[in-house]
This record gives C-alpha cells, structure tokens and sequence, in this order.
C-alpha cells in the first residue's frame, strides 16, 4: 500500500443533533448541544470509485472498503483485520426452525478473536494521523484485548481501564501485550466517567472517548462483508449483540450507505436488539416503547456487554424501531443454553455475548418477530475461549481412566 | 434549599469560569429556573425546547441520575451535590 492516499474522502465531523459542523479532530461531543459527532463523507466522490469490482479486487480485510473510514491516510495499524467467516447454518437452522440462517463469525476475527479489532485499526490509525502516542480506552473486556494487541504491534503506549471482576482471560489476554491495565473498583459506567476526567487531563487517545467518531466508523466493516458474502445482498433480519449500542446503529448505516452507493439494490432489513435481562437497558426501552432508555446497574455473566449507561443507547432504539426490527433479553441460564447450542449445532465456541444473541434469536422466532421462512443473519462478535468461567460445572468434567484397555471398555459399555 | 451545582467545563463560559456553585431550590426542576436568573443562557443550554432535559446531559444528585429518581421533580436538600454531566462525555466528576 501506498504512504498517502491521493485523496480522501472524509469532509469533517458534524453534530448527530443540531448538524453542526467540526473539523476532523480528536473531539466527540457538540459544544453547542452535547449531543455526539459523526464523520460526514463525499458520498458523490466515493460513487464514482468503490464499485463491486473495486472491492473484489482488493485483499480480503476490512481495508477493502477503506473509502467508507474516516481516514486522511492509508491505514497503518491493523492492516490484516476482517473479513470473517459467514456462511450459511445447517443443524442450528434446522434446530431453530428457520429456513435461511446466516452466521456471521468475528468470534476467529484478527488478531484478538471479537470485532472489535475492527474499531481498533481505525481508531489507532487515526490516532496516529493526529500525532497522539499514547492511547487508551474505558472497555468491558474485549476492545481491552484489542487495544493492547493492536498497540502492540504499532509500538504504541497504553492504557486500559477495566472494571476489576472481569473474567480472567480478558485480563490476562490484555497485560500479556504489556500494557498498562488499571483494573477500578466499580461497574463499567464508572470506569467510563473517570476516563472521560482522564481524556480530559491528560489528553490521550482515549478510542471510545474523544477518537469516538472514527473509531464507531470501524464496526462498519461487519455489515459490509455481511452484504458482501451474501452475494451484494441485504439480509431480511439481523440479530446483533448491544453494549454501548454502537454496533447496532452502525450495522444500520452500513446497510444504508452500501445501497445508496448502488452496491446491494435492497436496505429493508429489520434490525433486532440483544442484550442480557441483567442489563438490558436499550431492550428494555424498545419494549416499553420509550424513545429513552433508563440507566440500570448491570448484574450478568455477559459482562462485555454489562453497560447501563450506554453512550448510544438513544439512537440504538431508534435504529432498530425505525427497521421494523425488536429487541429481547436473555437471562444468565439462556445465556448458557445458548452458548451450548450453537457449540454442539455448529462448532462455534462463542462468548457469554454470543450466547446473549442466540437466546434473544431463539425468542424474537418464538414472539413472530422473525418469521421462520424469512432470511436471517446471526451475528457472532465474540470467542468462547475469554470467558470460559460462564461454562464451568455447566458442561461436565471427563471420565477420568487409567490407561488401561479394560478401563475403557468398562465406561464404554455404560456410557 | 441550599445545593451545590458542578457544572462541567462548556458551561462554564456562562458561570465566568466557576464550577461549583451554589443554587436555592427545592426540586430539580427549580433549580434549573433559578440558574437560568442567575446565569441566563443556562437553561436553553440544559433543556430543549419543550422543557425536558437535552438527551445528552445526565443530571446526578449524590451521584444518583435523576432518571433513577423523579426526573425533574426529584427534591433536592440542603448540602446535596448536584452534578451536571454531558452523557456522552460521560464524567460526572468534572
Ligand atoms: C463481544 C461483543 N459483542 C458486542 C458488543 C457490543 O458493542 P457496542 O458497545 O458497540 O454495542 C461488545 C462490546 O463490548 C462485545 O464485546
Ligand atoms: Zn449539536
């Protein structure tokens, strides 16, 4: 790849709210009105460059849009990130009843096993382009993983603030990079609020804080390659995980930008909500039908996505109720049931996350919201391997032998 | 009813740069109407244009959010800390 690109298609940050506008800098919140920026692009320009063809003739990482990210340059961090698995279930269709099931795998995505390697190669790179050498980020377990990793290797400095009962192999798989990981007394809301005082203070790169706007951009890519390896197709249905919400509302605008640049020919599909009943905050307002959701304090094994107070809470009900689409929750037990499911249907060891949206699935078929003869596209945004304590006791232990032919006979003939 | 207000740093243009001050009110709702005599322009800055607090300003009191309270009508006593927060900005301390 080449240094600098010839052009760049990103014209500046602008309000959500009261479409003011910014230029692009490491800033997130509209001094006006407080509500959040958004990167704006030369849509015009890009028509004209990133055609079917364009893309399909680029190396397979989430680069190959690369149009459509807020970069100035050509990215320099996380430069094999994506394009996952996504290919179409066979035995948790059947099991589901559903006649066209999709999983979409970012539970094997590159290098830290979740998608959010995908936020992370372009809020790095973008940190980069502003000059900043520290960086940092207020995370439930998975971006932690992710920012060391990709830091790492970008020889970067950082910080990573967690909440201290986070399950250990989040932890471990963040101080193995060398970082430094502040573990803080308190939930995710309160990791949060101090790291906000911390950007402020010490004016870091902090990705979800004040590099928010490029960095949500990167979780575009999932649903590009979703319309992508369906055959430049919009699913009827898609069911997506929600912390801090950003996800979800970006799975929207994909699908949104994809048609208007003329690349799928359909934008009509129904987003659908997962969150765990312990924290539920977004679900909770779809269902009551409220346009604002209530803070709760979290209590759930799905700790990644444990946030009360999410940041884009807000427009996360509004994307899913202007879809068509619902939202359900799943209790610690359906969590596990799920996790279960989709290892002993499909192969896929997923995270308590993962488990949260095959359960709300398996719910929103139940409730009519997803019809069986409808398509569907299951998304799978975490690996199972991180959060191994949510299965302990729940999966058995092996037979314990001696080596020994006659033992084996023995619990072979009682099994 | 005497309370202390922490107002985060966009907002202090209009308090000539002081980040605790201190209001006379009995519910939020009120303290709201007497920063605004106090310092005009606050409360188009807090509330939108139907009176309702903006989407992205949380309101703590003793490090409660008042939507876990009575919102605006949520009674604030003598010595209480009231914070106001940008919710993306999500510092509550600022
Ligand atoms: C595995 C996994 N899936 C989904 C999400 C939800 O992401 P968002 O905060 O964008 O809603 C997270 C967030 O941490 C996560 O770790
Ligand atoms: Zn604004």
């Amino acid at each position: 790849m080449s240094i600098t690109k010839t052009k760049s298609y990103t014209l500046g940050l602008r309000c959500r709210e009261c479409l003011k506008e910014y230029p692009i800098q490491p800033h997130h919140v509209c001094e006006d009105c407080f509500g959040p920026l958004e990167a704006v692009y030369d849509y015009a320009a890009i028509k004209k460059v990133l055609t079917r063809e364009k893309i399909l003739s680029r190396k397979h990482t989430m680069w190959r849009y690369q149009e459509l990210l807020p970069l100035d340059q050509d990215p320099t961090v996380g430069l094999e990130v994506g394009y996952t698995p996504f290919y179409r279930s066979r035995r948790l269709a059947q099991t589901l009843g559903l006649k066209e099931l999709y999983i979409k795998n970012d539970a094997v995505n590159f290098p830290t096993l979740s998608f959010k390697d995908r936020v992370v190669a372009v809020a790095l790179s973008k940190a980069k382009e502003f000059g900043m050498n520290i960086v940092a980020c207020a995370s439930t377990g998975n971006l932690a993983n992710s920012l060391a990793a990709n830091a790492a290797q970008a020889g970067l400095e950082s910080y990573i603030f967690i909440p201290a009962d986070l399950e250990q192999g989040k932890v471990l798989g963040t101080l193995v990079f060398g970082s430094h990981v502040i573990g803080i007394r308190g939930n995710y809301d309160e990791v949060n609020r101090l790291c906000s005082e911390i950007a402020d203070k010490y004016g870091w790169a902090f990705v979800n804080i004040n590099i928010r706007p490029f960095y949500g951009e990167g979780s575009k890519t999932y649903t590009y390659e979703i319309l992508e390896q369906l055959g430049w197709r919009a699913p009827q249905h898609v069911v997506v995980p929600m912390a801090g919400g950003s996800l979800i509302t970006k799975v929207k605008k994909a699908i949104k930008e994809f048609y208007d640049l003329g690349l799928t020919e359909d934008a009509s599909t129904k987003m659908h909500g997962a969150q765990a009943e312990g924290c539920g905050p977004i679900v909770h307002a779809v269902i009551a039908g409220n346009d604002l959701f209530k803070p709760e304090k979290p209590n759930t094994i799905a700790k990644s996505l444990a946030i009360g107070n999410p940041a884009d809470g807000y427009y996360a009900i509004k994307a899913i109720k202007e879809s068509g689409g619902w939202a359900a929750t799943a209790t610690d037990e359906e969590i596990v049931e799920a996790m279960k499911l989709l290892a002993t249907t499909e192969g896929i060891f997923t995270e308590t996350a993962g488990g949260v949206t095959l359960a709300a699935l398996k719910k929103l078929i139940q409730s009519g919201h997803i019809p069986p003869d409808e398509s569907v596209v299951l998304s799978i945004t975490g690996n199972g391997l991180k959060t191994q304590e949510a299965l302990v006791g729940k999966v058995g232990v092996p037979e314990l032998i001696d080596a020994k032919l006659s033992e084996f006979d023995r619990i072979y003939k009682k099994p | 009813m005497s309370v202390i207000v922490r107002v985060p740093t966009p907002l202090r243009k209009l308090t000539n740069g002081q980040g605790e001050i201190p209001v006379n009110a009995k519910n939020i709702a009120e303290l709201i109407e007497n920063l605004e005599k106090n310092y005009p322009g606050m409360k188009a800055r807090l509330c939108d244009d139907s009176g309702n607090v903006r989407k992205f300003i949380n309101i703590f009191i003793n490090e409660e959010d008042i939507r876990f309270k009575q919102n605006m009508q949520t009674t604030v006593k003598e010595g209480d800390d009231v914070s106001i927060v940008p919710a993306i900005a999500g510092g509550k301390r600022l």
